[in-house]
C-alpha cells in the first residue's frame, strides 16, 4: 500500500513528461492524484487497525503524525489537480504558458507530490533532507513558469534562499548523525528516526543543541519563519495559482513536520525546554511581522502568502509550547489551514484570472460577477481569520487556552497578532467582493468542487471533529511528548 | 600510512581547501573562480580518498569518485559552457571592497572554530580538527553569495557551500551513509541543471546577469 | 671566558657586510641574463660603493641633523640585526638580548628615520616616497608580525636561535600553519625590501618610486651607507626567512669546525633565493599603488590563516 502511495506519483511524473501537453493531460494528473489519495486512505486504514508500522526494512515509518499529514497531502493535491485542470486551461487560452511548459508543469506537479510524500514517510533523517530538497527543486522552475521579470526574480530568490537554508539543515543533520553514531554505531541505522527516538536520552546534549540551531535555521527557512521568510511572499505569489496553493498549503506543513520531529529528539536529549522556547520565539515573531505586513500588501496572492507565514508562525509557536492541548491545537491548525488556504488560493486564482490582474485595487464585484468565487473567497477569509464556526477558530482557541495556562505572558502578543491579521484581511476582502463588476468582464467556468469541498470540510471540522480524527490527533500528541 | 601522517596530510588538505575558499572570496575574474572551485573539489576528493583508505571505509572511495567527477569535472565544465554561451563579462563587481571581505572572512573562521569547539572535543576521529574548517568554508560560501552581484558568482558561492557541507560530513563522521551521499549528489546535480536553465532565463529576460537588476519585488510603501 | 662565540658573531657581521652587495649583484646579473642583456658583473655593487665613498657630500641648505644622522642609523640597525639573526650559527652572544619582534622593530626604526629624512629637505619626491612607504609599512607590519607569531607559536619561542633549535629537533615538518606563514612571509618580504611587484628598485620615475624617492637627495658616503643598508636589508630578510623556515646548515654549536660548511650552505641558499627572486621579478609586473592594499591584505590574510590553522589544526 505504501509502495502504491509513493509509486503512483513517481510513475505519473514520468508519464507526464511525455504526455503532459496532450488534451487529456490534466485528467491524467487528476487520476494520478486520486489514486494517490486512495492509496493514502488505504494506508490510513491499515495503520488505524494495526498501529504504527515500519516498512521497507525500516526505511519507511508510518505513525499517526506523518500519516495524517500524508493523507492531507494526497487529498489537497487531488483537489488542486482538479482545480488546476480548469485553471491551466484558461491560462493556456490567455497565452501565458505554451505547450512545452504545460508538459513540464504537469510532470513537476507529480514529482513534487512524490517528493512530499517521501519526505513524510521516510524513516531516515538524511532521506528526509534529500526529499525536502527535491521538493524545493521541483517547484523552483514552476515559480518562474510565466517568465516575467518578477517571476524569475521570485524563483531566483526562492532557489538561493531555500538552498542556503536547506544547506544549514544538512549541516544540522551531519551533526545529528555525529551524535547518533556514538550511540547507535555507524551506517544507515543511526539515521533512522525510530532508533534515534528510542535513544534520545543518550545523545550528547551539546551537540544536539548545536544541531538543532542549524536545523531550525534550515527547516525554519522552508517553513517561512521570520526573519528567513523573504522568499515566501515572492515565490507564492508569482507562480501559477495551483502551485501557490500546494506550496502554501502543503510544503510549509511538511517543513514544520521535519522541524517538530527534530524538536522531539532534541528535547529528549537535552531535557530542557530550550528547543521549544526557540520555536515559540520564532513563531511569535513570524505571527507579528506577518500580521503587520498584511496591512501593506497590494497584491492579492502576496497578501495571502503573508497570511500563510502568520499561520505557520502560530503553529510553530504552539508546537514549541508543547503539552497536550497546544499540540492538539497545532495539529488541527495544520489541517484546517491547509484546507482553508488552498481554498482561498483557488478562489483567488479564478478571481485574478477573471480580472486579469493580481492587484487588489483592481479586483471588484465578485459577488455579482461570479457568486461562487465571491462567496468562496468571503468564507475562506472568514475561516482563515479565525471566525467561528470554522475550524481555525477551534485550533486558535485551543492554542490560546494552552498559552494562557502555560505561558501567560505571551498571550497578549498572540492576541495582538491575531487581531491585526483579522482586521487587515477583512479590510482588504470587503472591497473585492462587494461593488459592481468591472466592464468587459466575461463570465467563465470555474472549478466548483475543490473550493466547496474544502470549505465544507473546514466548516465540519469546526463544528464537530470526527472520532477517528480525534483519536488520530491524540495518538500523535502522545508521540510528540 | 600511519594515523599521524594521515592526520597531518588531512590537516594540510583542509588548509588548502580553506585557502581556495578565501581565494574565491577575493577573486574577481570568473574563470579564476571556476578554476579555484575545481581545485577545491580536487583537494576534497583527495582528502576523502585518504580518509577512506586510513579508516577503512570503502564507501568513501565512491564518495571521492563522485566528488571528482561532479565537482572537478562536470560542474566546472557546465559553468564554462554557460559563460561561453551567454558571453558574460569576465569580471565581477563586489558589494564591499576586497580587504574588508577578507577581514570578515577571517572573523567567520574564528567564529566557526569557536562554534565547533564542543563537537571537536567529543570526536574521536582523525579528522576531527577539520570540522571547524568545514563550517568556515560553508560560511565563506555564504559570504560570497552575499557580497557578489553576479548570478554566476552567487551560484559558485552556493556550490562552495555544498563543498563545505560535504567536507563537514567527512570530517565529523567519516561520511554519511552512502544512500544519503548519493541523494545529496543527485540533488546537487539537479540543482546544477536548474541553475543552468535559470541563467538562460535571467539572461533572456534581463539581458545581463547582474542580480542588482532583480529588485522589483520589494515591499512597497502604502499609499492608500 | 669562551671567546669563540664572540668571534663567530664578528665573523657573521663581516660576512653579512661582504655578502649583501654580492647578493644584489647576483640578482642583477640573473636579471640581465634572463632579459638577454650583458650584465655588469657580480662585483658591480662593490665598485659602486667604493665610488660613492670616495665622493663628496652635497647637502641641501635646510637639511637638519636627521638627514645627516639617518644613514648611520640605518646602517647601524642593519649591523645590529645581522648580529641577532642566525646566519652562520645559532650560538650567538647577542641572541638572548633580542628576539624576532625586536628585529621587526629595528627595521621599523630604520624605515621611520628614512621616511623622516625623505621629508626633511622639503622636496616633493621625498614627501611622496615617504607617504607611500608609510602606507606600505602600515599594512605590512601587522602581516609580518602575524607571520612571525605563527612561527613562534609553532616553535614555542620568539627567539630566533630557539626557533632554529626547535626545527633542528625535527618536530614540525608538514604543518599547514607554517606553509601559510611562509607564503605570507614571501609576500611581506617583497613589500619590505621594495622588489617588484611592490616597488621597482631600479626606477627613478616619479610615478613608480617608493624607496628610491626617499633617498633621492643623498650623495657621497651618505648614499653609500644607505645603499649598503638597503642591500643588507634584502639579505637580512632572506636570512630571516631561511632561519625561520629552512635553517638546515646553520651551525648548531659555537665552534669553528661547523663554520665553513655553514658558510657554504649560506652561499648556496642565497644563490637559490636569488634565482627565485629573479623569477618573481621577471614574471610579475609592478602593481598599481592602490592595488597594494589588496596585495598586503592577502599577505595579512595568509598570515592570519596560518595562525588560525595552528590553533584549529595542530
Amino acid at each position: 500500500m505504501l509502495l502504491i502511495l509513493l509509486g503512483v506519483p513517481l510513475f505519473g511524473a514520468v508519464a507526464l513528461v511525455f504526455l503532459g501537453d496532450r488534451k487529456y493531460a490534466p485528467e491524467i494528473n487528476i487520476l494520478g492524484s486520486a489514486a494517490t489519495f486512495a492509496a493514502g486512505l488505504g494506508l490510513a486504514l491499515e495503520v488505524y487497525f494495526q498501529g504504527p508500522m515500519l516498512a521497507g526494512g525500516k526505511f519507511f515509518f508510518v505513525d499517526a503524525f506523518n500519516l495524517y499529514l500524508a493523507v492531507l497531502t494526497s487529498f489537497v493535491s487531488m483537489t488542486t489537480a482538479i482545480f488546476s485542470r480548469r485553471y491551466m486551461r484558461r491560462e493556456r487560452e490567455h497565452g501565458r504558458v505554451g505547450h512545452r511548459r504545460i508538459r513540464f508543469y504537469h510532470a513537476m506537479f507529480q514529482l513534487f507530490i512524490f517528493a512530499m510524500l517521501l519526505c513524510l514517510l521516510t524513516n531516515n533523517v538524511g532521506v528526509l533532507w534529500i526529499a525536502m530538497e527535491l521538493a524545493t527543486l521541483s517547484t523552483v522552475l514552476l515559480v518562474s513558469l510565466y517568465r516575467t521579470p518578477t517571476a524569475i526574480e521570485a524563483a531566483w530568490k526562492y532557489f538561493l534562499l531555500c538552498g542556503v537554508g536547506i544547506a544549514q539543515a544538512l549541516f544540522g543533520t551531519v551533526l545529528l548523525y555525529f551524535a547518533a553514531e556514538k550511540v547507535l554505531g555507524e551506517g544507515g541505522e543511526a539515521l533512522l528516526w525510530t532508533n534515534l527516538n528510542a535513544v534520545s536520552g543518550k545523545l550528547e546534549p551539546t551537540v544536539l543543541s548545536l544541531a538543532f540551531v542549524f536545523l531550525m535555521v534550515g527547516y525554519g527557512t522552508k517553513v517561512g519563519l521570520v526573519p528567513l521568510h523573504n522568499w515566501l511572499p515572492d515565490a507564492h505569489s508569482e507562480g501559477p495559482t495551483p502551485i501557490s496553493a500546494v506550496l502554501s498549503g502543503l510544503l510549509l506543513n511538511i517543513a514544520l513536520y521535519a522541524l517538530v520531529r527534530c524538536k522531539v529528539l532534541v528535547d529528549g536529549s537535552t531535557q530542557t525546554h530550550h528547543a521549544g522556547d526557540i520555536m515559540m520565539g520564532f513563531g511569535l515573531m513570524s505571527l507579528l511581522v506577518a500580521a503587520f505586513s498584511l496591512l501593506r500588501q497590494k497584491d492579492i496572492k502576496r497578501m495571502f502568502s503573508y497570511s500563510s507565514i502568520e499561520h505557520m508562525g502560530i503553529a510553530t509557536f504552539a508546537f514549541g509550547l508543547g503539552g497536550p492541548i497546544a499540540t492538539f491545537g497545532a495539529l488541527l491548525h495544520m489541517l484546517v489551514h491547509s484546507l482553508a488556504k488552498s481554498a482561498i488560493f483557488f478562489t483567488v486564482g479564478h478571481a485574478s484570472q477573471m480580472h486579469r490582474t493580481q492587484e487588489m485595487a483592481k479586483i471588484k464585484g465578485l459577488f455579482k460577477g461570479n457568486p461562487l468565487v465571491g462567496w468562496g473567497l468571503m468564507f475562506g477569509v472568514l475561516a482563515i481569520v479565525g471566525m467561528p464556526p470554522f475550524g481555525i477558530f477551534t485550533s486558535e482557541f485551543l492554542i490560546l487556552t494552552a498559552t494562557i495556562k502555560d505561558a501567560p505572558l505571551w498571550t497578549p502578543f498572540l492576541l495582538l497578532g491575531l487581531g491585526v491579521a483579522f482586521a487587515a484581511l477583512l479590510r482588504r476582502v470587503q472591497p473585492m467582493v462587494a461593488g459592481d463588476v468591472p466592464l468587459n468582464q466575461k463570465p467563465m467556468k470555474i472549478a466548483n468542487i475543490p473550493v466547496m469541498l474544502h470549505m465544507a470540510l473546514v466548516l465540519i471540522i469546526g463544528i464537530y471533529i470526527p472520532d477517528f480524527l480525534n483519536q488520530w490527533f491524540h495518538t500523535a500528541v502522545e508521540l510528540l511528548k | 600510512m600511519d594515523l599521524n601522517t594521515a592526520a597531518q596530510i588531512n590537516s594540510f588538505l583542509a588548509a588548502l581547501v580553506l585557502l581556495t575558499a578565501f581565494g574565491m572570496l577575493v577573486q574577481k575574474r570568473i574563470y579564476g573562480l571556476i578554476h579555484l572551485f575545481a581545485w577545491q573539489g580536487l583537494f576534497l576528493a583527495i582528502n576523502t580518498a585518504i580518509v577512506g583508505y586510513v579508516a577503512d571505509k570503502h564507501h568513501l572511495y565512491i564518495s571521492s569518485l563522485l566528488t571528482l567527477s561532479l565537482k572537478v569535472g562536470l560542474l566546472p565544465y557546465i559553468l564554462h559552457l554557460l559563460i561561453h554561451r551567454l558571453k558574460i563579462h569576465k569580471e565581477v563587481e563586489t558589494v564591499i571592497n576586497i580587504p574588508m571581505t577578507m577581514l570578515i572572512g577571517i572573523v567567520l573562521v574564528i567564529f566557526s572554530y569557536h562554534l565547533m569547539a564542543p563537537v571537536t572535543e567529543l570526536s574521536t576521529l582523525i579528522t576531527r580538527s577539520t570540522l571547524a574548517i568545514a563550517l568556515a568554508t560553508v560560511m565563506i560560501g555564504l559570504l560570497m553569495m552575499i557580497t557578489r552581484r553576479h548570478a554566476v558568482t552567487q551560484i559558485i558561492g552556493f556550490l562552495a557551500l555544498e563543498n563545505g557541507l560535504f567536507f563537514a560530513a567527512t570530517s565529523a563522521t567519516y561520511g554519511m551513509p552512502l544512500v544519503v551521499e548519493l541523494g545529496v549528489a543527485l540533488d546537487v546535480l539537479i540543482a546544477a541543471f536548474i541553475f543552468g536553465i535559470f541563467f538562460f532565463h535571467i539572461h533572456t529576460t534581463f539581458d545581463s546577469l547582474d542580480v542588482e537588476q532583480m529588485v522589483r519585488l520589494r515591499e512597497e510603501d502604502v499609499d492608500d | 671566558m669562551n671567546l669563540i662565540p664572540y668571534m663567530i658573531e664578528l665573523l657573521q657581521v663581516i660576512t653579512l657586510l661582504t655578502v649583501a652587495p654580492a647578493l644584489v649583484g647576483w640578482i642583477r646579473m640573473l636579471k640581465c641574463w634572463s632579459q638577454g642583456r650583458m650584465s655588469a658583473g657580480l662585483l658591480q655593487p662593490y665598485r659602486d660603493l667604493f665610488k660613492l665613498f670616495a665622493k663628496d657630500i652635497v647637502l641641501a641648505e635646510n637639511a637638519s641633523w636627521i638627514f645627516r644622522f639617518t644613514p648611520y642609523l640605518v646602517f647601524g640597525t642593519g649591523i645590529l640585526a645581522g648580529g641577532i639573526i642566525p646566519i652562520l650559527s645559532i650560538d650567538l652572544p647577542l641572541a638572548p638580548t633580542a628576539d624576532v619582534i625586536v628585529i621587526v622593530a629595528l627595521f621599523a626604526i630604520a624605515r621611520f628615520f628614512t621616511a623622516l629624512a625623505g621629508m626633511d629637505i622639503g622636496t616633493a619626491f621625498g614627501g611622496m616616497g615617504s607617504s607611500r612607504e608609510m602606507m606600505i609599512a602600515s599594512l605590512a607590519e601587522p602581516a609580518i608580525l602575524m607571520a612571525i607569531f605563527t612561527v613562534s607559536l609553532t616553535n614555542k619561542s620568539t627567539s630566533l636561535s630557539q626557533i632554529v633549535h626547535v626545527i633542528y629537533s625535527g618536530q614540525s615538518v608538514l604543518r599547514p600553519s607554517l606553509a601559510f606563514a611562509f607564503l605570507a612571509f614571501i609576500l611581506i618580504a617583497l613589500a619590505e625590501t621594495g622588489r617588484i611587484p611592490v616597488d621597482n628598485p631600479a626606477t627613478h620615475l616619479e610615478l613608480t618610486m617608493i624607496h628610491e624617492a626617499m633617498i633621492l637627495e643623498y650623495s657621497g658616503r651618505h648614499l653609500a651607507l644607505v645603499e649598503w643598508a638597503g642591500m643588507m636589508k634584502l639579505s637580512l630578510f632572506v636570512m630571516l626567512g631561511i632561519a625561520s623556515f629552512a635553517p638546515w646548515g646553520i651551525a648548531a654549536r659555537g665552534s669553528f669546525i661547523a663554520i665553513p660548511s655553514a658558510l657554504l650552505f649560506m652561499v648556496l641558499k642565497l644563490g637559490i633565493v636569488g634565482v627565485l627572486i629573479v623569477l618573481i621579478e621577471t614574471g610579475l609586473a609592478k602593481m598599481r599603488l592602490f592595488r597594494l592594499t589588496e596585495f598586503l591584505g592577502a599577505a595579512f590574510l595568509l598570515a592570519t590563516l596560518g595562525m588560525l590553522s595552528y590553533f584549529m589544526l595542530d
